[in-house]
């Protein structure tokens, strides 16, 4: 109860934030899709890293280095740092400073101006959009499951429990189902009420919220663990391939050897039982293989989805001035450290930590993406169990809120306002039919992640590396005068086509742990997206005059 | 400078790639952290100075005049001709 009474206070402040912001709006498209321009440093650092640090920072990364050790901090945080804020400060300014000059609302506004063509913001609509469903997907699911996990008996007149084994909802558990549209509601509402605004003040406030709980967290279960040292020293121990990033012959593999114990006791018991009788085959657990040098390096691709999306490039445009921008280039590295290494600590120590004589990740454990709440669970109070939910919502709603507004905002201005004319349609309108259209994919994604499609974490990185593959666009658009329109439809052909075959080669995302010649497969597909952009560019003919002294002088 | 400080950043992402401590486990700094995350969580404050380092060396020019200069009229889009 106590988690439940503490998830519907904060969902009751996001929308009294909601209320206040929407008193400051003014009216006009403009105000609700960019804040009139007027984002200051402050709001600016929270909103571009609470939009780009999704649940995956708290939840995912606790799960990833439990799996693989501490490479994951090198992988997805350290390279982080370096590479979002080279593009905020290489990309980001250039774009709002033509955002501020041309009075872009959209990136597909940028491209078919830059590029000198209409149709490629037909090309663009739909890739974008398309690769920003399952990015939604994983919060809204995200969202259904944690509420559902952590209000086990909470309403047990109302909700009865179901299923048995790791998928049983407890009696009283708000549904997954109420819980996820639930989530979807409240930001909806305070995304109607506030625009980019009230995102701008959602975004910060949880921003604050979950770095504040993500430290609580993290001393409580390191003191109930022995203290800091004690638990580094039982990885030491039992699990040292999680202190680095290699495996070794004569390393002791305590954890996978104890998982196989119970998987195979398990797999024994599923196999005794007649046919009509057996539930799911029980999963043989991975064994540890470290995480290889020309994996570690390529995984630096993924970072460059930033540059392309869209969400992001709304609120760079939504900066007072460059100098907004500051702030958030220097800043965002460290705000990337204070919540990952934390979160990378009480994965490794989850490996080996145990309480009277027992794990605290119980052996056979196959979930482990609900490491840290099981840790939260057994190792600290119910009140901090339930504000870490709030801090993990967060994280899911800081991210929904902008992708729900870009949504709108690019059906609103490149499709509806671009082809009825811009003249002809009221502010009101604009954002009347961007706010329909993000109520109807908002029930889409709903509607999808009722089904709860299998892989969808796997499906982020996919997402990711469909962003990332079209990096090379927008790079080419703001530094290469060469770059032409016939250079751009290769670039996003030939990300998509090598997106699809390598999508298809991975079993549609089934393969989990695809490699491509030992690479991420982003690489390969930015190197095709690269190649096609620079030779088709090459041979046809540049760019008018005007565009270059438009995006060059 | 420009050239120096984005040369830094360029290797910074090399050192990124850690091959001195990506197979140690046994070296801790403070007693709990090992050495290669240490390193990382180096790497990111690194970053962060670098950064620092780079908009007071590096910022683009033109980009403060913009403000009182914007044209805030709506966009047309390409003309595909």
């Amino acid at each position: 109860m106590t988690s439940l009474l503490i998830i519907l206070g904060y969902l009751a402040l996001l929308l009294f934030l909601g209320v206040v912001s929407s008193r400051f709006l003014k009216g006009t498209a403009a105000d609700y899709f960019l804040a009139s321009r007027k984002i200051g440093p402050f709001l600016l650092v929270m909103s571009l890293f609470g939009t780009t640090m999704t649940a995956f920072a708290l939840v995912g990364s606790t799960g990833a280095s439990f799996k693989d050790g501490i490479g994951v901090y090198g992988m997805m945080a350290s390279s982080s740092g370096i590479i979002h804020s080279a593009i905020f400060f290489l990309i980001g300014i250039k774009l709002w400073a033509f955002g501020k000059k041309y009075g872009y609302t959209t990136q597909i506004q940028f491209f078919r101006d830059r590029f000198d063509s209409d149709k490629l913001g037909l090309v663009l609509f739909p890739i974008l959009v398309g690769l920003i469903i399952p990015y939604l997907l994983i919060g809204v699911m995200g969202a259904g499951v944690m509420i559902e996990k952590v209000t086990g008996g909470a309403l047990p007149s109302l909700f009865a429990g179901s299923g048995s084994g790791p998928t049983a909802v407890a009696a009283g558990a708000i549904p997954y189902w109420l819980g996820s549209g639930v989530v979807c509601v409240v930001v909806l509402i305070y995304v109607f009420l506030g625009g980019v605004r009230g995102t701008a003040w959602a975004n910060a406030f949880q921003t604050i919220i979950f770095i504040i709980l993500g430290i609580v967290c993290f001393t409580t279960i390191s003191a109930k663990l022995g203290g800091m040292q004690a638990a580094t020293a039982a990885v030491q121990r039992d699990n040292p391939h999680n202190l680095r990033r290699t495996v070794r012959p004569d390393d002791p593999l305590t954890r996978y050897h104890e998982d196989l114990k119970v998987y195979e006791k398990r797999h024994a018991g599923w196999e005794s039982k007649p046919t009509t009788e057996r539930g799911p085959e029980p999963k043989k657990p991975r064994k540890p293989h470290g995480i290889s040098m020309l994996h570690f390096v390529t995984y630096l691709f993924i970072p460059l989805s930033v540059g392309m999306f869209p969400h992001l490039f709304q609120h760079w445009l939504t900066a007072r001035s460059a100098r907004s921008f500051k702030l958030a280039i220097v800043a965002h590295p460290i705000l990337i450290m204070i919540v990952w290494v934390p979160c990378i600590l009480l994965g490794i120590w989850a490996t080996s930590g145990m309480i009277d004589g027992k794990p605290v990740i119980p052996y056979g454990f196959s979930n482990p993406n609900a490491v840290l709440a099981t840790m939260v669970k057994t190792l600290t109070s119910p009140l901090l169990g339930g504000l870490l939910t709030a801090g993990i919502l967060a994280a899911i709603m800081s991210s929904l809120d902008s992708q729900f507004l870009c949504i709108g905002s690019i059906f609103a201005n490149d499709i509806v306002a671009h082809y009825i004319g811009h003249d002809k349609l009221t502010d009101r309108q604009r954002v009347i039919f961007g706010r329909m259209f993000v109520v109807f994919i908002v029930l889409i994604t709903y509607l999808l992640a009722q089904t709860r499609p299998g892989g969808v974490f796997t499906l982020g990185i996919w997402c990711f590396s469909g962003f990332a593959s079209l990096f090379p666009l927008v790079f080419a658009a703001v530094y290469w005068k060469r770059a032409t329109k016939a250079g751009a439809y290769a670039c996003v052909l030939a990300a998509a086509g090598t997106w699809l075959w390598l999508f298809a080669q991975a079993g549609y995302g089934a393969n989990r742990a695809y490699l491509f010649h030992g690479m991420m497969p982003v690489a390969t597909i930015v190197a095709a997206s690269t190649v096609a952009l620079v030779l088709v560019s090459l041979v046809t003919r540049p760019p008018s005059t005007s565009t270059i002294s438009k995006f060059f002088d | 400078m420009k050239v120096v400080i984005f040369g830094l950043i360029v290797l910074l992402a090399i050192f990124h790639q850690d091959w001195w401590w990506w197979d140690d486990s046994s070296t801790l700094v403070f007693g709990f952290i090992p050495v290669g995350l240490a390193f990382h969580a180096g790497i990111s404050l690194t970053a962060a100075i670098l950064w620092a380092l780079a908009l007071h060396f590096c910022w683009p020019s033109g980009v403060d005049e913009i403000e009182e200069t914007a044209d805030s009229s709506s966009p047309k889009g390409g003309t595909d001709a």
